[in-house]
């Protein structure tokens, strides 16, 4: 019995150690990944040593861990295990900005180009969906990607009345090449997966272009020291990606091998990723009007099915700022930031 | 008695005080923390899931969601419990279907049913069938094995005598040893219901439309522990109320099994 007061003591001190990891040890940083095509170079970056080069230029040191589970990753960069993530900025705006964490999108890495598809039995258009099963990763892009073609072709989800079917992305190829009947809505790579197995992608993210992007996000309060190191080694990596010769086609081969891609499915996948390989490019991006209007379909989407959560009594619920420091929603709750700073000191040289 | 209750309660209150106490101090540190959420948080995620629906269809959720989970599982663990009881019943008592059957059931009841989902949502599809199928493929089998070494166990005596008696093999199957076996079988079932639960929420998990698991899995997306954790206890709530009121049937109505100490 006299054990008791102690293991409440260890229980507690256990549990509230929790919050603490969220304290900067000091200068050592971690950042999550997960699988995609366009995410692949950052492990390269890691193996080639690329990474810790720019670590040790600013006198930091960077983990760089793989999550293989997309959302766990976003969801553990949000309960603050890590400094910074990859994600889109659709879920960018929906997990760490909707959890108070106020996060930055630092690097702008590409943007689906055709990765994200609807693949059919035979039906061409969304409109002829109508009382069909589809399925889909509920809430993810791809949702976000069929509600654009919906809208795309002059209807609502409501005028179309089709059944939702939530499904894992790990098992959404195989259900596709076993019904028949089947329609998917997914990226890559089960896309292509379905594509193989027969399907006519309907449509695809191309014709969204620049809606869907693939983003560095870190906390907003983290040093410069790690964001300047992540520019860094980044743009070095797409150096070496976009370059020729022998490094080139090694990077190539090594991201094809941890993606479980042959090489020739990975330059494929590569084609429908729109990489911004050099900084100006992508913080040109960040500057445009278009960034501006595609997050203005994105909070709309995402805060009409209810994912800003309960306290959200309108879309400028979460404020986005911008660029040119132009912020869209509520600017006492500013949790979402783009910022092309970081990209174009990079393209500039001064990194 | 009073240290009795109060050692009981004690882990509640201190699992409780702990999760407060921690998430107090990651809301002192970000409001917004979805992590933890506070309770008053939690009952509105449960007042809006259950009653005013959500801001795209104004359904109620809960009750659906409670309703198409508990159809797969009492159609799945119900039909696993038949055949599971006639499979072990004739396994037990008869030499022919002991040789026909008992290897086979035992080879099956060995492969994992979470392995062959993929293979299941193949076959039978990603609707109502696939879900029933691997509930009741993953506790048909402990329950038939269950059964049979239920019967093996019973005196040989007792079946020799009703046959002696001039009791058919069908009548003695079914008028003195099936009696016999039915408390059992209760108690085989409740056993089996934390499995089929398990097997419940990762098919909904993977693929469905409604259901308690297919919430859980569709608000993980965006963190809402808020709602998450409320549907734990509610799913941990109907757990124990059908295995209590299984408990409680087998008690009135088979008194004897239970003052044997079966």
């Amino acid at each position: 019995m006299k054990r008791f007061p102690i293991m409440l003591l260890a229980l507690v001190l256990t549990i509230s150690l929790i919050p603490m990891n969220e304290a900067f040890a000091k200068e050592k940083f971690k950042i999550a990944w997960s699988h995609y095509t366009g995410w692949e170079p950052w492990e390269y970056a890691n193996h080639a040593g690329i990474l810790k080069k720019w670590a040790n230029k600013y006198g930091i040191d960077i983990s760089l861990t793989l999550v293989n589970d997309y959302v766990e990753s976003i969801n553990q960069y949000t309960a603050g295990q890590y400094d910074g993530c990859v994600m889109t900025n659709m879920d960018a705006l929906t997990i760490p900005s909707v959890g108070g964490i106020d996060s930055t999108a630092l690097i702008i890495g590409d943007y689906s180009n055709g990765n994200d598809g609807i693949g059919t039995r035979g039906e061409g258009s969304v409109t002829e969906f109508t009382g069909k099963e589809v399925m889909l990763v509920q809430y993810s892009v791809s949702h976000y990607l069929l509600a654009r073609a919906i809208d795309q072709a002059g209807k609502t989800e409501k005028d179309i009345g089709m059944k939702l079917v939530n499904v894992s992305d790990a098992e959404i190829a195989g259900l596709f090449a076993s019904n028949p009947k089947a329609i998917a809505v997914t990226w890559n790579p089960p896309l292509m997966t379905i594509r193989e197995a027969g399907a006519k992608i309907i449509f695809d993210s191309s014709k969204i272009p620049g809606e869907i992007l693939d983003l560095m996000v870190v906390r907003t309060n983290a040093p410069d020291s790690l964001k300047k190191a992540l520019i860094g080694a980044w743009y070095e990596t797409m150096r070496v990606m976009s370059g020729k010769g022998k490094t080139a086609d090694e990077s190539i081969a090594y991201m094809a091998k941890i993606a479980g891609n042959t090489e020739q499915s990975f330059v494929a996948q590569l084609k429908t990723t729109a990489m911004y390989y050099t900084a100006k490019d992508a913080a040109d991006f960040a500057k445009s009007e278009n960034l501006k209007k595609t997050m203005e379909y994105v909070r709309t989407f995402t805060f009409e099915r209810g994912l800003f959560g309960q306290n959200a009594s309108s879309k400028d619920f979460i404020g986005i700022e911008f660029p040119d420091a132009t912020v869209m929603g509520s600017k006492r709750n500013v949790k979402l930031r783009f910022t092309d700073k970081y990209m174009r000191m990079a393209a500039e040289g001064k990194i | 008695m009073g240290l009795n209750w109060f050692l009981l309660a004690l882990p509640f209150i201190i699992l409780t005080a702990a999760y407060l106490f921690a998430s107090h101090m990651r809301l002192a540190d970000n409001p917004d923390d979805k992590l933890l959420p506070p309770v008053s948080k939690m009952v509105q995620a449960i007042k809006q899931y259950a009653w005013t629906g959500d801001r795209t269809n104004g359904e109620q959720l809960m009750v659906q969601d409670t309703l198409s989970s508990l159809r797969r599982l009492v159609i799945g663990v119900g039909s696993a419990a038949i055949f599971g009881l006639l499979a072990g019943l004739n396994i037990g008592l008869f030499p022919g279907f002991k040789a026909l059957g008992n290897s086979f059931v035992k080879f099956l009841s060995i492969i994992p049913p979470l392995a062959i989902l993929p293979i299941l949502f193949i076959v039978f599809g990603v609707g109502e069938v696939g879900k029933v199928m691997l509930i009741f493929l993953g506790t048909v089998f402990l329950i038939a094995r269950d059964i049979t070494l239920t019967v093996e166990s019973f005196p040989r005596e007792q079946t020799i005598k009703a046959l002696t008696l001039g009791a058919s093999g069908t009548q003695t199957a079914y008028q003195i040893i099936l009696p016999q076996v039915m408390p059992r079988l209760i108690n085989t079932v409740r056993l089996s219901l934390g499995p089929a639960w398990l097997f419940l929420i990762a098919s909904e998990a993977i693929a469905s439309t409604d259901g308690l698991g297919y919430r859980i899995f569709l608000v993980r997306r965006y963190l809402s522990m808020d709602l998450i954790i409320p549907l734990v206890f509610w799913i941990t709530f109907l757990g124990f109320s059908m295995d209590l009121l299984l408990r409680k049937f087998a008690e009135r109505k088979y008194p004897w099994y239970v003052k044997s100490g079966g």
